[in-house]
């Protein structure tokens, strides 16, 4: 794909150049639902353009972080802003240039994969649409199914397609929420290799994922929430996968 | 047990940010609660005893001329009660519209506790104006625009407090809630005035309260003392049904406290 | 692309998605037009409308028929976007919420014109009514919008319950008791006038205009999480 990137809008409040800004930066972040909290005091970054694996057991608030950085979810108490935008105030700017994958692939199963990819292609007001969704499906291996009902597709497909349309708008930070879930070999391997092309350009990456593995040798930097508490938070080569796990375990007495 | 061992500062889980109330609405707010109850039960009895002892019975109260006997009394209290049921949907409205523009949940329990109030006292509208058509006029119900409205309003209530009941404690619940409130609010003007018009064709039968311009003044006093007496029996019910709101966040708060300990 | 260009765009992209999607799975809108034609049947049956009074009871007739095959309509409004899923896809969009309730209106004012435009004719025809004039066009539509203003947002309020086939009827038909009124009156007056009647058209069309602004600005409380 061309480094071709997308224009920022003019409401960016900070005067460094943009592509300085961390891509992530949250300070105190929690959440709380229903009086349960989720998030507990959360503070971490991002640099730009860096590729970071967010690891952690079931209910961990893996989900919910990912959520309140896609602006999908407002945070009960501290900040975060993505590229200098606030995830609260600035969520609408902030939706051009986000990319979010989530755990269910979520697309319209009437529609063809390529009429899919159309649909959002005018949701964010993409110019060359046809053109572009076109490459995006030769690239995630759909071409074939472009034009049949994603009904009709397996998990593995229809998560491709999830992908792809994730990245068609071309994100500065693209979420991922355990990606690899239904994806076979061939996937998996188109996945780490769409990470790297966007670490080339610049493009920031967060994925969720559970194995443990995996996540450290695509993250340059790990981050591990236990029971709504980061644990970790630093560089994956200094991790094995047994330190990973041991680091899952809330520690009781700390809350 | 391990509650003591804690320090303090770490028992909360974090919450929303709230504006803190100035100190000295504390004292102000507890005596005045007092004042308040103490008001109420007077000015209630002071009604009461307007209503059966002190107003008359014997004057012309309709346009037919039609003279009541005791069943008119009900007036004194359907009008009163009819005046809180709107007064709480409307405190319903400014709590959801102050819910949604300051996200102070407390807004959403002062929005939850005058609907309750307002469910009832709706209730007591129907039944009240029910009994004082049959008694005093021959029929159970009539077409009306303020009791048609009153009907209206009491199925929005309970759409009101089924939506809560099905969305439970969450955000998006109390948020869902909320727009229910403005809208249904807003839509009782124009329900008042499209009844009104559509009854101009077919005017019902006997309107309630439809002698007021040929009542005496003792009457009328009667009406304004009840007026007042509901009015702060209103205000002593919400504060009450206020608290137990924030008692039940509280105890649900301690709750989900203390599962935490035991995960 | 300027901002209005792009509003209007996302909503024609929304209304054309969600049109693809219905055309292609459910057929709902022809089980709606169905019941709408079984309630004008039933109906003459249940009111035994042989009489001379027809003028005066059929329009009635034909509303319900309408508000209850919106009620049937109006409950698939978010089933495109089923579970919580797809609104979330949506909502991730730079999209304006308001496009979002707008085409979503839209889209169901389509259908229940739809089921209308069949209607209709079915009930001039069975009822013998003369009611098939240029001006019953407005009102038609001006009660349209009003039920399905109402409906959509209450429809978006509803949609994460569990009991939602219940609550949205219980939610939406107190509210419409004026559109209800309005344009049953306004039928009426279209096949024997009154003179000196109440303005009813003028009060369907208040009655939109009111609650459309309203539902179209308190829709994003709705429908974000």
């Amino acid at each position: 794909m061309n480094a071709h990137l997308v224009a920022f809008p003019r409401e960016a409040s900070v005067e460094q150049h943009p592509s300085l800004l961390p891509a992530i930066e949250v300070t105190g972040l929690g959440k709380t639902y229903e009086l349960r909290p989720v998030l507990r005091n959360i503070s971490f970054t991002l640099k730009a353009g860096g590729t970071a694996a967010l690891l952690g057991a079931n209910g961990a608030g893996k989900t919910t972080l990912l959520r309140i950085l896609a602006t999908l979810v407002k945070p009960s108490a501290g900040q975060g802003t993505v590229m200098g935008y606030d995830v609260v105030r600035d969520a609408a700017a902030l939706r051009r240039l986000i990319g979010y994958v989530g755990h269910q692939p979520h697309v319209y199963d009437d529609l063809t994969a390529r009429e899919n990819l159309l649909f959002f292609a005018r949701m964010y007001g993409l110019a060359g649409a046809a053109k572009r969704t076109d490459a995006l499906l030769e690239r995630v291996g759909l071409r074939a199914k472009s034009r049949e009902r994603v009904r009709t597709l397996s998990r593995g497909q229809t998560q491709r397609l999830a992908i792809a349309r994730g990245i068609l708008h071309e994100p500065r930070l693209l979420l991922l929420d355990e990606p690899d879930t239904g994806l076979d070999e061939e996937a998996s391997t188109l996945l780490d290799e769409l990470i790297t092309e966007r670490a080339a350009t610049g493009g920031a990456t967060l994925l969720t994922t559970h194995n443990i593995a995996h996540g450290l040798s695509r993250g340059e930097d790990t981050l591990v929430l236990a029971g709504g508490r980061l644990t970790y938070n630093g560089p994956s080569r200094v991790l094995s996968p047994g330190d990973v796990r041991e680091l899952f375990v809330a520690r009781r007495r700390e809350r | 047990m391990q509650l003591a061992s804690r320090s303090p500062a770490k028992t909360a889980p974090p919450m929303a940010p709230r504006r803190r109330l100035p100190a000295w609405l504390g004292p102000v707010a507890h005596y005045g609660e007092y004042v308040l109850g103490a008001a109420t039960v007077i000015t209630l009895m002071l009604g009461i005893w307007m209503a059966f002892a002190y107003a008359p019975t014997d004057y012309a109260y309709s346009p037919t001329n039609v003279t009541l006997d005791q069943v008119q009394r009900i007036e004194y209290f359907h009008v009163p009660i009819a005046w809180v049921a709107y007064l709480a949907f409307f405190f319903v409205c400014v709590a959801s519209i102050l819910y949604l523009w300051r996200k102070d949940e407390r807004w959403d329990w002062l929005a939850r506790a005058s609907a309750e109030i307002g469910a009832v006292f709706t209730t007591l509208v129907l039944i009240t104006g029910s009994l004082w058509g049959k008694g005093a006029l021959g029929w159970w119900w009539e077409w009306d625009a303020r009791l048609t409205t009153s009907l209206i309003l009491w199925f929005v209530y309970v759409g009101y407090l089924l939506l809560r009941s099905y969305t439970g404690r969450s955000e998006s619940g109390a948020r869902a809630a909320a727009v229910l409130g403005i809208v249904a609010f807003v839509g009782v003007p124009i329900n008042y005035m499209s009844i009104t018009w559509w009854n101009t064709l077919h005017p019902p039968r006997e309107v309630l309260g439809g002698g007021a311009n040929q009542s005496p003044a003792s009457v009328v006093i009667t009406v304004m003392v009840c007026l007042l007496a509901f009015t702060l029996l209103f205000g002593y019910l919400l504060i009450q049904t206020y608290r137990l709101q924030r008692m039940q966040h509280e105890a649900l708060r301690l709750r989900a406290l203390v599962e935490l300990d035991e995960r | 692309m300027s901002d209005t260009r792009l509003f209007w765009s996302q909503v024609w992209a929304i209304i054309w998605k969600d049109l693809r999607c219905e055309l292609r799975s459910r057929q709902v809108w022809i089980g709606m037009g169905l019941f709408a034609l079984l309630v004008l049947v039933v109906f003459n049956f249940a009111f035994d409308l042989r009489t001379d009074n027809l003028v005066a009871v059929a329009p009635g007739a034909l509303w319900v028929a309408f508000v209850f095959a919106s009620m049937l309509g109006l409950g698939r409004t978010f089933n495109a976007e089923q579970d919580r899923g797809s609104m979330d896809r949506l909502l991730l969009c730079p999209v304006d919420r308001k496009a979002i309730y707008l085409a979503k209106l839209l889209g169901n004012v389509l259908f229940i014109t739809a089921v209308e435009i069949v209607a209709v004719p079915v009930f001039a025809v069975i009822y013998n009514i003369p009611i098939i004039t240029g001006l019953l066009i407005p009102v038609v539509l001006g009660g349209t919008i009003g039920i399905a203003s109402i409906g959509t947002l209450f429809s978006a309020v509803a949609a994460n319950t569990r009991a939602r086939e219940v609550l949205l009827p219980l939610l939406v038909f107190p509210m419409i008791v004026p559109i209800v009124i309005g344009a049953v009156k306004a039928t009426q007056s279209l096949v024997s006038p009154v003179s000196g009647d109440a303005p009813w058209l003028g009060l369907v069309l208040a009655f939109d205009v009111i609650f459309l602004s309203l539902s179209a600005l308190t829709f994003q409380y709705v429908v974000e999480e």
